[in-house]
């Protein structure tokens, strides 16, 4: 009982579900879910699905969009996009 | 011309389509590295192993069935209207190799829509060096269907397609992906019967997309409404059902038939252009910097081959009056239509150019590098990063400028972008300009090496970027989105622009360019010349009573006498008269009826400014003497007060009405077509007009 308490604790603190606008350049993850249906539709079409795995490669100068890779090739979005992906 | 066979080409755009179509065509067209570049529907011929002749169609690239722009909606309407004209008897869906789980999502829905079809697998050499082994039998076994490892670049494989086109069956053959009808079971039957469709897969994507199809009748999407509601359907939801299926059977296809050995972590070339290109710094240093060679070769390089055009409009002019017999015919063919082509014709090479640059911007990648750079900026102002080559362009003309917008999938972001297009200093403006700035700005150099003249012209410039962002910000709080803005874009890896392709858009851009708006300047220009050259009878027989006088004609040389007459007839001309009953409306902004009659006259195209000039002021009208309009125009002085009426203050003034006001009938003839009504295109004459006339007023007023 007391790890389970301990285990939401530590996941709380420590956010293990980031959003993908979260990750730096460099940083790559996996795709868990969406939080938002009509964007979900549009990413997924252009091959962001859920198990996919993503590398941030680069922010545009200005800190947004980013630019990622994704099955293979490159992908722009600007953060308010990828923070409707939930990383694992 | 028919083919006997007829085909669509379908693919994602940057698979190569495009190349693939002129490949096999011969006749070249335009493809971009920028998504969504073809824009327009293409078709093409050629002659199979077997001599049956075939007719090809280049559809618009797209990454779904689920169109997100107005150029991907063709692609729906063209395959799911199967009594249509343009419906196929084959499908080639170019895919790219490098890239195959996202190509198959769509070519897994339109495989759904049971038309024969074959895969084009392009670009096995990217694929290569990527690491990337597809076992391209094992492929075709999966999916059923002929499946032709091609590179369309380098035109290989090319028979083998040819060939596969030929022996392919007439029927569709490829295996089922995913249950279509368990997505909306009850939906689909309906529609199925009441609208006698056959296949599943078209019924659902007219529940999905009815209010967008043009081969559904009024009575029928009124029924498919009903039937939506009817059976609760959900049409993002059913959606993300259809994709994450599809993509499921794409997984279990491609994990027997792709093996991927490349580590992850090597880095390609492309991303380390990237490096520098997209730098933080040098990006947007290199960006200027191309923009600034940009601007370098329209005004320089086109220098040459306008002196050019000039002097052969000036031959073709004299040439007409000297064959022509003087009457009202050759007066309306020379100063009506050869004088309104002149001023189409003379915008060619500068046109040509920027076309030119903007191809190769496009087709290396550069371009969508750009709109990655700039969407932030360009978001805070209501505009989307997808603005910027509208934006660009509009510093040559605001025409072209305004159908490229047309690849901003945000219904508010595109119109944004066509509202303020036309406040950027377009190429026309510039004529009117230095004729102004030569006028009232000294030549002198500050600092030893800023010439005051260029500065003044490089402000005007400035101010046009400016109101142009201001307009935009203003704007986005105004027009109500539809749909939420996003911007979700590929960006292709960098490859060298083709050349002949550069060549090619630019002799299209040019051709659209004069045909379309050609035909509005030129007839604009008859009517003008109507109204300028014609007035109430008793006024011109006054002018010839007076100047057939035998006492003034020996004070005069003969030529004198014709400007004399020519400018008079003018002043009492329809275009004259209507010039004086605007001048109270002018006045406060420092303008006589003469320059009201210029305002008039240059509402068809700026440029006319110049021209019109020159004739009330009565010297030639040619650039040659542009000199001498500046001459005349500086020593004109108001009858009344006796002061100059070119002063500083109504030249500013007069450029700052050139800077704002919506003077071009082809600007407005292309925003009616683009925007599709009446409504934008006079909002937008509404505001620019009372941009210019307040910032003229508040101009004049503060130097007066």
């Amino acid at each position: 009982m007391e790890l389970i308490q301990i285990s939401i604790i530590f996941d709380s603190l420590y956010n293990r579900d980031m959003k993908l606008s979260q990750l730096i350049p460099g940083q790559s993850g996996i795709i868990k879910e969406f939080t938002d249906l009509e964007m979900s539709v549009k990413l997924m079409e252009m091959g962001c699905l859920p198990g996919e795995s993503i590398v941030v490669e680069r922010l545009a100068p200005l800190g947004d969009p980013m630019a990622i890779r994704v099955s293979g090739y490159q992908l722009t979005l600007r953060k308010k996009e990828a923070s409707t992906i939930i990383m694992q | 011309m028919n083919g006997d066979l007829k085909i669509a080409l379908v693919g994602n755009p940057n698979s190569g389509k495009s190349t693939l179509f002129n490949v096999l065509t011969g006749l070249n067209q335009k493809i971009g590295n920028f998504p969504g570049v073809t824009v327009e529907k293409k078709t093409g011929y050629f002659k199979l192993p077997d001599q049956r002749s075939v007719q090809i169609t280049d559809l618009p690239g797209t990454y779904s069935f689920y169109p997100k722009s107005r150029d991907e909606r063709i692609v729906l309407d063209a395959l799911s209207d199967n009594s249509g004209g343009d419906f196929p008897d084959l499908i080639i869906f170019v895919a790219d190799a490098s890239n195959l789980k996202r190509n198959l999502l769509l070519f897994s829905q339109i495989a759904d829509l049971s038309i024969p079809i074959i895969i084009a697998l392009n670009m096995m050499d990217l694929a290569d060096r990527a690491g990337i082994e597809i076992s391209v039998d094992e492929l075709a076994l999966k999916l059923g269907v002929q499946v032709i490892p091609i590179s369309a670049r380098k035109q290989e494989g090319i028979d083998r397609l040819k060939d596969a086109i030929a022996n392919n069956s007439s029927v569709a053959i490829q295996l089922p992906s995913i249950e279509v009808e368990s997505i909306a079971p009850e939906l689909i039957k309906a529609i199925q019967d009441e609208l006698k469709i056959e296949k599943p897969y078209t019924a659902l994507q007219i529940a999905h997309q009815y209010e967008y199809l043009a081969f559904l009748s009024e009575a029928e999407k009124q029924k498919v409404s009903i039937l939506n509601k009817q059976f609760d359907f959900h049409t993002q939801k059913a959606q993300a059902t259809e994709t994450i299926a599809r993509y499921n059977f794409i997984n279990d296809v491609l994990f027997d038939t792709v093996k991927i050995h490349s580590d992850p972590k090597q880095e390609t070339l492309s991303n380390r252009i990237d490096k520098i290109l997209t730098h933080q710094i040098f990006g947007f240093v290199i960006f200027f910097a191309i923009l600034f060679m940009i601007f370098q070769a329209i005004f320089s390089w086109s220098e040459y081959p306008m002196t050019i055009i000039e002097d052969l409009f000036l031959w073709l002019t004299e040439f007409s009056l000297q064959i022509l017999p003087p009457g009202v015919f050759t007066d309306l063919l020379v100063n009506g239509v050869i004088a309104g082509l002149s001023g189409v014709v003379i915008f060619i090479p500068q046109i040509a150019i920027l076309f030119a640059c903007i191809s190769v911007l496009e087709d290396t990648g550069y371009m969508s590098r750009v709109t990655f750079m700039m969407d932030k900026i360009m978001r805070k102002v209501g505009l989307s990063g997808k603005s910027i080559v509208p934006l660009i362009g509009g510093f040559a003309c605001a025409v072209p400028s305004i159908m490229s917008a047309r690849n901003i999938e945000s219904w508010k972001d595109r119109m944004i972008t066509i509202m303020v297009t036309p406040l950027i200093a377009c190429s026309a403006r510039l004529p009117v300009y230095t004729l102004l700035i030569s006028l009232v700005v000294p030549n002198d150099k500050v600092w030893g090496f800023i010439n005051m003249q260029g500065l003044a012209l490089m402000s005007l410039y400035l101010l046009s970027i400016i109101s142009a962002i201001l307009v935009a910000w203003v704007m986005k709080f105004m027009i109500q989105a539809r749909e939420r803005g996003y911007f979700i874009m590929e960006l292709p890896v960098y490859r060298m622009p083709r050349w002949n392709n550069v060549l090619l858009t630019m002799y299209r851009s040019v051709k659209a360019f004069v045909f379309e708006a050609g035909k509005v300047i030129i007839a604009v220009s008859i009517v003008l010349w109507v109204l300028s050259s014609y007035g109430p009878a008793d006024g011109f027989d006054r002018i010839d009573e007076k100047y057939n006088d035998v006492s003034l004609r020996k004070q005069l040389e003969p030529l004198e006498i014709d400007r004399l007459i020519a400018s008079e007839k003018l002043e009492n001309s329809y275009a004259g008269m209507l010039g004086k009953s605007i001048e109270p409306l002018i006045k406060p902004l420092g303008f006589d009826w003469k320059i009201g009659i210029a305002l008039i006259t240059s509402f068809a195209a700026r440029e006319v400014f110049v021209g019109t000039m020159a004739t009330i002021y009565s010297v030639e009208a040619d650039d040659a003497h542009q000199e001498s309009v500046r001459e005349k125009m500086a020593s004109a002085r108001n009858p009344e007060t006796g002061l100059p009426v070119f002063t500083t203050a109504t030249a500013f003034s007069l450029m700052m009405f050139y800077a704002f006001s919506m003077q071009c009938i082809s600007t407005i003839a292309v925003v009616y077509r683009e925007t599709k009504g009446w409504r934008w295109p006079l909002i937008q004459i509404a505001y620019m007009t009372t941009l210019a006339y307040l910032a003229s007023l508040l101009v004049y007023q503060l130097l007066k």
